[in-house]
């Protein structure tokens, strides 16, 4: 039986994001949106600049027409060790957990949202009006996710409900969580496997091995010290790989 | 430097206490349609707690806007007070006489108006009152001392208290004045109030020892307030626009420059108004105005460094936001606007003693220096957020709603209308300085020589 102290100093959750294999497809996007009970991005939304992604495919143009590459790449809520968001709030509604992620409370949240100046990724979200949805789509809410009403900040979340559910079905079976097993539904739901998600403690896991890829690094860290627990596999251009060493 | 004219006490009383003892006509009018404008601000305040922050222009990443603004802008105004009164009087500067009290009860009415901004402008404003302001300790969670949210409270709520106390601690002599001048509610008010002011050599002593404990003791937040709320900004180091070392010392004297020239705005109302002629006079202006000149230069030398040092690092996301500022429409206009009427216009003018000494000139320059002012912070504030990182795909742009242009408006009614129903109880231009005023120039002549007919203590000594 693991006690409930041994399973939470074990972990550290943390997800590797190999843009090599983004295709751009936005099912992450998708996915996180049913999950998490994300208000519908109407089009008025996009033209205020106010749609909620919790994950977002940004998307480069490279070049000109007819030699021109796209460059996706996805960005969520880094989970930042040394978070721009947390000192801020004047009421800890966000703060660092012992599992290494930046969560949300939305019950303490006053709006002020200062986090969301503060946060240099833009991952932030406002609830400028109370969310709707439509008669047709209220069965669909996912019921492990608090809808949070107007006025207060919300984020990624890493899948919170989904991790706590893991490590509850783990800890009754007496054992620790095993590697794969929690999946956040951007992870889930991605066709090329560019998001892994895992524990970041445990050495043998897929995330803490891409981590010491030599192609991982971290968005901004190194001008802003941040230290996100999301690592970013970049790019190899192949093309320009064989121009470089014939 | 000053002229002097000689009025005798009863004169002064006369002049001084119309405001409160014989209201002009045009009182009621203006305290009504101030009025209404406050209403119609409360009610906006009510259809935008009703509907949410969407009403306003703000959007993603511009989560901050012309509310904050209007917030500093009004913190910055509130400098009058302990310029004026505290900085002034321990320097002995004898023109600030007739301006103290106005200044303070402006600094009084612009730090409420202030305060109550980070509210309006919160999501969920009537949390922001359980939440941050009567620590909960039932939570078990303290307010997060780290965050300059909790920094600001403190700032402001410490300056207001000592501004009120100063305010009152000034009152006091006129209290007195105005209870033996009333009858019937009125004067049980001033009794009250008054504290039992007899106006012995006692009560004097202690009167002035407090005014200069004040004063002293009020310095420090001279330098707090506007640090700490510049440091709102400061301390974020995800917006490079804001992310500045030189922002404390930088906000705080062009807080003093907006605050000087707002008292010049009052004085010269005040003056045209009441027809204070008599004691708020040309050269009272010219005072201001020449200060004006040292702290406006001051604070230009802070703005082009500010942006030299920014530049000098030649960082992709500095420049980009520096591009939005200084050369995008409409920011472009916005930052010609605010180099000319927060400078280029008023600061050479006041080189010319005919402006100096021209009570409309004077007028119209303060006005250009305010509307200046809130430009900078506007220009600080907005494009800073609009071009936060390299992430251009969420750049933005952002244009105050109409909803946060009639709050810009409710907070001007809103200062104003408590200045006049101050005025319409109390005398706005303090009759006992007034009068230590005019007792320390007189002189008595003996032989030919001239010789002041009162000896300041610090000089006996």
């Amino acid at each position: 039986m693991v006690s409930p102290a041994q399973d939470v100093a074990s972990h550290s959750w943390g997800m590797a994001v190999d843009i090599d294999r983004c295709i751009g497809c936005q099912a992450c996007v998708v996915a996180c949106q049913a999950e998490n009970n994300l208000p519908i991005n109407e089009e008025d939304h996009f033209h205020q600049a106010r749609a909620f992604e919790w994950i977002r495919v940004e998307r480069y143009w490279e070049g000109e027409f007819p030699n021109i590459k796209a460059h996706f790449i996805p960005i969520l809520c880094q989970h930042c060790e040394n978070a721009p968001c947390e000192p801020v709030c004047p009421v800890y509604a966000t703060y660092h957990n012992d599992q290494g992620m930046n969560v949300q409370v939305y019950n303490r949240c006053v709006g002020t949202r200062y986090c969301a100046n503060g946060c240099p990724y833009h991952v932030r979200f406002f609830n400028y009006w109370e969310p709707v949805w439509p008669e047709s789509l209220r069965n669909q809410l996912n019921p492990d996710v608090t809808v949070r009403s107007r006025g207060v900040m919300e984020k990624c979340s890493f899948c919170i409900q989904r991790i706590r559910r893991g490590r509850i079905d783990a800890r009754k079976e007496g054992r620790q969580v095993r590697d794969g097993e929690i999946q956040p539904a951007c992870v889930q739901a991605c066709p090329t496997n560019t998001l892994v998600f895992g524990d970041l403690n445990d050495p043998t896991s897929r995330v803490s091995k891409l981590r010491n890829d030599r192609r991982s690094y971290r968005l901004l860290n190194d001008t802003l010290r941040t230290e996100p627990n999301v690592y970013y596999l970049a790019r190899v251009d192949t093309t320009e790989a064989e121009a470089a060493h014939g | 430097m000053q002229q002097h004219r000689e009025l005798s006490e009863k004169q002064i009383n006369t002049q001084l206490l119309n405001g409160a003892l014989a209201t002009p006509g045009w009182w009621k009018f203006a305290v009504i349609g101030l009025a209404l404008i406050v209403l119609a601000g409360f009610a906006t305040f009510g259809f935008m707690v009703n509907s949410g922050i969407g009403l306003t222009g703000k959007s993603r990443p511009v989560f901050w806007g012309a509310l904050i603004t209007t917030f500093v802008f009004w913190v910055g105004i509130s400098h009058a007070g302990i310029m004026i009164s505290a900085i002034l009087r321990l320097t002995q500067a004898e023109w600030r006489r007739p301006v103290t009290r106005a200044a303070e009860l402006l600094t009084v009415f612009s730090l409420i108006t202030a305060l109550t901004f980070p509210i309006i402008h919160a999501g969920r404003p009537w949390r922001i009152i359980y939440w941050i302001i009567p620590y909960d300790f039932s939570r078990g969670i303290w307010p997060n001392v780290r965050s300059p949210l909790v920094w600001d409270p403190a700032a402001i709520g410490t300056y207001l208290t000592g501004s009120i106390l100063f305010l009152y601690v000034a009152l006091l002599p006129d209290l007195g004045n105005l209870r033996d001048r009333t009858i019937g509610w009125r004067n049980t008010l001033y009794s009250v109030l008054s504290l039992g002011w007899r106006g012995n050599s006692r009560q004097w002593r202690l009167q002035t020892t407090a005014g200069i404990l004040l004063s002293a003791l009020m310095l420090p937040i001279f330098v707090s307030v506007h640090s700490i709320v510049s440091w709102d900004f400061a301390v974020t180091s995800g917006v490079e626009g804001w992310h500045s070392t030189i922002f404390a010392p930088y906000f705080v004297i062009g807080a003093v420059h907006s605050g000087v020239a707002a008292v010049v705005t009052m004085m010269a109302l005040m003056r045209w108004l009441w027809k204070w002629d008599n004691f708020i006079r040309p050269e009272h202006f010219d005072a201001l105005a020449r200060l004006l000149i040292v702290v406006g230069t001051t604070w230009f030398a802070f703005t082009m460094i500010e942006i030299l040092y920014s530049l000098y690092s030649l960082e992709a996301q500095e420049l980009a936001f520096r591009d939005m500022q200084i050369f995008q429409w409409p920011w472009a206009l916005l930052f010609v606007i605010f180099l000319i009427t927060g400078f280029f216009i008023p600061v050479p003018a006041w080189f010319f003693k005919r402006v100096r000494n021209s009570i409309p000139l004077m007028f119209w320059t303060s006005i250009s220096v305010n509307i200046g002012m809130w430009l900078e912070r506007f220009l600080i504030i907005v494009p800073s957020l609009a071009r936060k990182q390299p992430f251009v795909y969420t750049w933005g742009s952002y244009h105050p709603s109409l909803v946060e242009i009639m709050m810009i408006l409710w907070s001007l009614a809103f200062v104003a209308m408590n200045m006049l129903l101050f005025a319409r109880f109390f005398p706005l231009v303090p009759l006992f300085e007034q009068k230590e005023s005019q007792v320390f120039s007189s002189k008595i002549k003996i032989g030919r020589a001239s010789v002041p007919a009162v000896l300041r203590e610090r000089e006996q000594e």
